[in-house]
């Protein structure tokens, strides 16, 4: 999956748990819970949703890695 | 048109589930009603054969009032009323004296989600000719669009335009007509306490990384089980307020307070929540979470709960000092846990600590009674193994 792909993905993911969201402002290093006000149940319904999308086994030390959408981006395609 | 707690005056019927001659059980959804918190599924408690349905959809009745008329099994129905003052003639089929579900098998229970009902309702479809293949037969999104896509619209349906979730305005004015009422009210009393959470954290990282990632817990889970087993120690402060004086709750159901993106809160009852076990709170709280914001509550969930709790989250404020609300008597709340200096044996460490805070009725009980309720949550959260 390219970049742009895995972005397009988790915007797509991201905009079923904050549909108000301004994802075309996102910024890449912003950490998503505060430009998106999630709160902790939403970030983890965006880990959930990623590891159904993807496959991808994310232990919890990980989650950190995920919280900006460069970071995510990154962590997706090792 | 029952109160879906405290500030509700008026309630709106949006949709019918049931008709008459149908059978009803206990906890069977009959209805849905839009209040100032959204719609909300109203549950039955009674059995019986539906003899008549006395508010026409569309109308906006006051609590108490009358909606329909349940026979008990064995007897005639009971005759229509006449009296009710806005009804239009209802279109109801002749009054039956068996109890023989005459529904079509795709209306038996008649469930619909609550998004496929919008859904529904956007298309122009009547979901009651709809064939269910959701959970436990229910008309889901995919089977309305299915029948949008397949067919001419069965009928338009003569609702008014359904908003998505809730009001925020009208969600705004519950919250302060609740809130205004329990500061006139209830003579507050606050006790707040600072628990190390080290070991209840060090055992949920363990649990976690032996879980599959939907399986794993959030802290708010421990916060939640240690208040519902502490409350199980200290009952004066889960239950009721009223003319008689405090009544005990009959079981720890715990309103769960969950904030709406666009504003607003809610805190649905999670029952019986020292009974559960950890796993079995998660994925309660997680549906709660889910038709919290999409508008599918039901109607026991918002009139149940005998204690309030509510957590602020890995972002939130440090203390939180609650509201409570009426008729409960206790409300605790949770900051967020932050990594702060303790003392442990001689030495300051760095420890993820918690400040858990109750707001209690001071005509119910005192401040040595709410201290033995944050004590208790302490000395359970040091041992989470146990929860």
């Amino acid at each position: 999956m390219s970049d742009t792909e895995t972005k397009s993905m988790i915007v797509e993911l991201l905009s079923a748990i904050a549909p108000e969201g301004d994802f075309a402002a996102l910024v890449g290093t912003e950490d998503l819970r505060e430009t998106l006000d999630l709160d902790s149940m939403d970030f983890m319904n965006f880990v959930v949703a990623l590891h159904e999308r993807t496959g991808i086994d994310i232990p919890e030390a990980d989650y950190p890695k995920l919280r900006t959408l460069d970071g995510a981006i990154a962590y997706l395609a090792r | 048109m029952p109160a879906l707690g405290a500030d509700m005056e008026a309630g709106t019927l949006v949709e019918w589930l049931i008709k008459p001659g149908d059978w009803v059980k206990r906890g069977d959804v009959v209805a849905v009603v839009e209040t100032q918190k959204g719609a909300i599924e109203i549950e039955i408690f009674s059995e019986g054969v539906v003899s008549e349905l006395v508010v026409p959809v569309g109308a906006k009745v006051p609590v108490g009032s009358l909606i329909a008329r349940i026979g008990v099994p064995g007897e005639a129905p009971t005759p229509p009323v006449t009296a009710f003052p806005a009804a239009p003639p209802t279109p109801a089929p002749p009054p039956t004296t068996t109890p023989v579900a005459t529904a079509l098998p795709a209306l038996r229970g008649g469930k619909i989600t609550p998004a496929a009902r919008r859904r529904a309702a956007e298309l122009g479809i009547d979901p009651a000719g709809l064939l269910g293949t959701g959970v436990e037969g229910a008309v889901s999104v995919a089977d309305v669009e299915a029948a949008a896509a397949h067919s001419a619209p069965v009928s338009l349906v003569a609702l008014p335009p359904r908003r998505a979730g809730f009001d925020s305005a009208e969600m705004r004015k519950a919250i302060a007509a609740a809130m205004g009422r329990s500061k006139r009210e209830i003579p507050h009393y606050y006790l707040s306490h600072t628990v190390d959470l080290g070991a209840a954290l060090a055992w949920l990282a363990a649990f976690n990384d032996s879980q599959p990632v939907p399986n794993r817990l959030l802290p708010a889970v421990l916060l939640l089980k240690a208040s519902a087993l502490a409350l199980r120690e200290v009952p004066q402060l889960n239950g009721a307020y009223g003319d008689g004086g405090f009544k005990p709750g009959p079981g720890i159901h715990v309103g769960w307070a969950i904030s709406l993106r666009g504003g607003g809160l809610i805190a649905p009852a999670i029952r019986d929540a020292d009974t559960r076990s950890l796993p079995e709170l998660m994925s309660v709280m997680r549906d709660l979470v889910q038709r919290a914001r999409a508008g599918g509550l039901r109607s026991s969930e918002l009139a149940s709960s005998t204690v309030t709790v509510t957590s602020l989250g890995d972002r939130g404020a440090e203390t939180v000092m609650g509201i409570i609300y009426p008729p409960q008597v206790a409300l605790i709340g949770y900051g967020s846990i932050g990594s702060r200096p303790w003392v442990v044996g001689k030495r300051v460490k760095p420890r993820p600590l918690v400040t858990v805070s109750l707001a209690a009725d001071h005509r119910v009980s005192d401040g040595h009674i709410g201290a033995l309720l944050l004590i208790a949550i302490e000395r359970l959260l040091q041992e989470p193994e146990k929860l």
